[in-house]
């Protein structure tokens, strides 16, 4: 017998944790709602982890908790209404390639929007706060009403319907589950995302950069790397996302409101604590985490909803005190 | 300032605070091109911070850091990496999630390895050949610091400051290491070594600064510190050059 199996266990427990809430659901909910509600806590799990993952790496890299992230969430979502209001023609029509091509195109709007903004939020804000986490969590929750309060003046204080195009608005049925086409489109998008982002984080040299800048920012610094530099392609990127994220949200509510980010913050950084602060693969498993507790119980015990992702925070962190797959750091 | 050869490295009067405490108070000396210097002194006494200050990573406040002709106390720490100088601090900056291959490809100018560099480095450190896809934060601490030096070595660098490197390693460990860096003087690299051990200093040294209180005490050639133990015992104190 080896001896080193607690070891072995320890290491990867986190990772089996995910496939055993999903398990344990079967029997509690029975076979027909538990494939539903495991397609849509998928689904909102790859949501949040679009949202989550950028500011997880804005965090690792440079200690900067941005609590304006919401109002990129916000404007993507905006910014996708009115990219789609000129594209009605394409997701009225019962075609399908039409209907994913304005998901494309409005997805790409909203990732070059809210990517924009975060740069000029970089250079603006956030450059003069580096160091001084008291000051960034003043500064960055200031930002977020001010943007906020112009999106209202620029699309209106009532909320706006994002309808889903015309294919993707039915359900389609396996066995006696019934499961939603969007969600269904959603959860590919956001899975091509996260292979993108895997992949650029793992094959490239800037990828390589980002992840050892998240460990040690001086080290990277010492090798010859200007991390500052790094730093607002990850800012940008990370806005991007969340853009991309607020778009996807919206059209899964299909309604958008100027507080639409608000309501995933809690969650987006329940998911950072549990993941462990820094780590994108610790952030997607966090995700997924969440978005499936939050369908389960909802579904088991609607009160307990949101309890239930903070008591989990809490049995993680009882086990995890960094969460389940921190990112060592030297700062 | 230097024993002998052409000087490399030369530090100025260099004051260094860090926060509202002064570390350095002046300091004075010169690395020679192709020789190896190894900054001597008790805890305390400012060798790693002077070479964080070199490195850029602390800003001198007062005081002069001229590479090579170019005054560099200004210039920001990538900036100093790319002019060839490579830094092993005394934790290793070991980028523990990453494999062997990546922290070793993180010190690279190129996208991949010079093979013959390759060759040299993995000569030096077999080991880390059988251990080229492990994460390196699962090596021992030996490993590491063997790591943390082929990476300062995979690129030919101008000028190597090395903290410590022998630190809480095992006679074995050392040993290699030594064998390492006597490697890298036989090729004339020029290397600054921070090193407590006195026998690892006396092996591979050929200049010596020694600090205390943050100022150079002494500057000389090792062969003369090493042979007057009246010197020794007077700039380092018994418990330096009895111990290890």
């Amino acid at each position: 017998m080896n001896g080193d199996w607690p070891k072995r266990l320890q290491r990867w427990a986190p990772y089996a944790l995910t496939p055993l809430v999903v398990v344990a659901a079967l029997p509690a909910i029975g076979p027909g709602p538990w494939l539903t509600l495991t397609v849509a806590g998928l689904t909102m799990g790859i949501m949040l982890f679009m949202v989550a993952a950028g500011l997880t790496l804005i965090f690792g890299l440079m200690d900067v908790l941005n609590f304006a992230h919401a109002a990129f969430v916000a404007v993507g979502a905006y910014v996708a209404v009115t990219i789609l209001q000129p594209l009605t023609g394409w997701t009225s029509e019962m075609s399908l390639w039409l209907n994913l091509a304005a998901l494309f195109v409005a997805l790409l709007a909203a990732a070059i929007a809210s990517g924009a903004l975060g740069f000029v939020f970089e250079r603006v804000i956030i450059r003069q706060v580096y160091g001084a986490p008291l000051r960034q969590i003043l500064i960055t929750i200031g930002a977020l009403t001010v943007i906020e309060q112009l999106i209202i003046v620029i699309w209106g204080p009532q909320a706006i319907p994002l309808p889903r195009p015309a294919m993707l608005r039915g359900s389609v049925f396996i066995g006696s589950s019934s499961i939603e086409t969007y969600r269904l489109v959603a959860l590919c998008v956001g899975l091509l995302v996260a292979l993108a982002m895997h992949l650029f984080l793992t094959r490239t040299r800037l990828g390589l950069v980002v992840r050892a800048g998240v460990e040690d920012r001086e080290m990277i610094q010492a090798l010859g790397y200007h991390i500052r530099r790094v730093f607002i392609g990850v800012f940008m990127a990370g806005t991007a996302l969340a853009g991309m994220g607020g778009m996807m949200w919206g059209q899964y509510q299909a309604v958008v409101s100027s507080q639409i980010g608000d309501s995933m913050t809690i969650l987006v950084f329940i998911i950072l604590i549990i993941g462990g602060l820094g780590s994108v693969g610790g952030c997607f498993i966090g995700a997924i985490l969440v978005g499936l507790t939050t369908n389960y119980v909802g579904f088991l015990a609607p009160k307990m909803a949101l309890g239930s992702n903070i008591l989990l925070m809490a049995l993680i962190l009882m086990w995890h005190p960094r969460g389940l797959f921190p990112i060592a750091q030297h700062h | 300032m230097t024993a002998a050869g052409e000087t490399l490295l030369r530090v100025e009067g260099v004051f260094t605070n860090i926060g509202r405490y002064r570390i350095l108070h002046g300091v004075d000396f010169a690395a020679a091109r192709g020789r190896v210097t190894t900054l001597l002194g008790r805890n305390g006494a400012g060798k790693t911070t002077t070479l964080r200050t070199i490195m850029g990573l602390w800003k001198a406040r007062l005081g002069k850091i001229v590479f090579d002709g170019q005054s560099i106390a200004a210039l920001d720490t990538p900036h100093i990496a790319r002019l060839g100088i490579a830094y092993v601090p005394e934790n290793m900056g070991i980028f523990g999630k990453l494999t062997v291959r990546e922290n070793m490809l993180l010190a690279t100018e190129r996208r991949g390895f010079a093979p013959a560099l390759l060759d040299r480095v993995l000569e030096s450190f077999p080991a880390l050949k059988l251990k080229w896809d492990s994460p390196a934060g699962a090596l021992s601490g030996g490993q590491k610091q063997m790591l943390a030096i082929a990476r300062a070595m995979i690129e030919q660098r101008r000028l190597l400051l090395i903290d410590e490197p022998t630190k809480g390693l095992s006679p074995a460990m050392v040993d290699q290491l030594v064998e390492a860096l006597l490697r890298l003087k036989r090729e004339h690299t020029t290397i600054l070594l921070v090193e407590q051990n006195f026998r690892v200093a006396e092996a591979v040294a050929d200049d010596v600064a020694v600090m205390d209180e943050g100022r150079i005490i002494h500057t000389g050639t090792m062969a003369a510190l090493a042979a007057n133990h009246g010197l020794q015992h007077r700039l380092l104190g018994l418990s330096m050059a009895d111990s290890a």
